[in-house]
């Protein structure tokens, strides 16, 4: 399980561009990590094809720290 | 100036008049150019011709899986999609009170929703590169209408208003879209007008004569260019002076 959650880090850090350190469970990636409304749409098609997964846009919504896209991809991911 | 050396373009309806000549100078200008369309036999002439650099992607675009394949055989061709441009088309006139539901869909499918996919499957590249270029090759008749095109130009005005909501949501990322809007150019699209129509037509540009697919061609490379990236969500009119807007 603790490796789902250090790929979803890996990916935000490498698409956002931001500091490792930065990247806690609770950060939210608009108001922690500096991404726009483009930036969280990039970043959910990216968790889909990371994890071969579909996030329908009302759970994208939902989808608002790094523990929120975790629990998500925990809960619906067939890798 | 309008260097494109090392940019790969896919270009629709590569097979035609306008889309040869904007293959011809996308590639001229350095880029590598997927052609698209439905004349095979075309195509492949037309990639002899420019030689180096120029690959054949054929795709109908009322169809939808082949419109969402297009992508994928141009990105296996050239690498990536740079640049992207719309200029497949279709016409079924026919007046308003007469025109059957399948001439408006298929007019509507081709024209304006395959650009839309088309447009949506490169986003995904261009957004990680940061950088691209979208160009929709519209008609002056999405501007002003005409008698008899009721489809045509709903699917041209549609074009128009699909990039300038594009440009919108992508201009952050270094990617513009924009549209060519040519005005009355000879092709094998105006030459089946009836030659009173043509000679009514011409009288009303103040340029004199009919278009040159070269012209649009031009302005498709400009678009295309480094030098255009701070212009989106425009239409660049090209026609002569038959409609000034």
């Amino acid at each position: 399980m603790s490796d789902i959650a250090e790929r979803v880090k890996k990916i935000v850090i490498e698409h956002l561009g931001v500091e490792e350190a930065k990247v806690t469970e609770n950060a939210s990636f608009i108001d922690d990590l500096g991404a726009d409304s483009l930036d969280t749409v990039e970043l959910v098609m990216a968790f889909e094809e990371e994890f071969g997964c579909e996030i329908p846009d009302d759970a994208a919504e939902k989808i608002l720290t790094v523990k929120d896209a975790i629990d998500f991809i925990k809960a619906n991911s067939a890798a | 100036m309008f260097d494109l050396t090392g940019r790969s373009a896919l270009v629709t309806g590569a097979s035609g008049g306008i889309g040869a000549a904007i293959a011809r100078a996308l590639h001229a200008q350095g880029a590598k150019v997927a052609l698209s369309g439905t004349k095979v036999e075309a195509l492949e002439a037309l990639a002899a011709e420019l030689g180096d650099r120029a690959f054949v992607t054929p795709a109908n675009l009322s169809d939808t899986a082949a419109t969402e394949g297009l992508i994928k055989s141009a990105e296996a061709a050239m690498g990536q999609v740079d640049i992207l441009v719309n200029n497949a088309g279709l016409t079924r006139d026919g007046l308003a009170m007469r025109m059957k539901d399948e001439d408006w869909q298929l007019v509507l499918d081709v024209n304006l929703t395959a650009g839309f996919r088309l447009s949506r499957a490169v986003l995904r590249g261009m957004m990680k590169r940061r950088w691209g270029r979208i160009i929709g090759i519209t008609s002056i008749v999405g501007v002003t209408g005409n008698p008899g095109q009721a489809n045509y130009a709903a699917s041209k005005a549609g074009m128009i208003g699909m990039s300038k909501a594009l440009a919108a949501e992508v201009a952050s990322r270094n990617i513009t879209v924009n549209c060519v809007a040519p005005g009355f150019i000879a092709t094998a699209m105006t030459d089946v007008l009836p030659d009173e129509q043509k000679g009514k037509l011409t009288a009303a540009v103040p340029a004199g004569r009919l278009g040159d697919p070269k012209d649009i061609a031009a302005g498709v490379v400009y678009l295309a260019s480094e030098q255009a990236g701070y212009v989106t969500g425009q239409t660049l009119h090209i026609n002569g002076g038959m409609a000034m807007i």
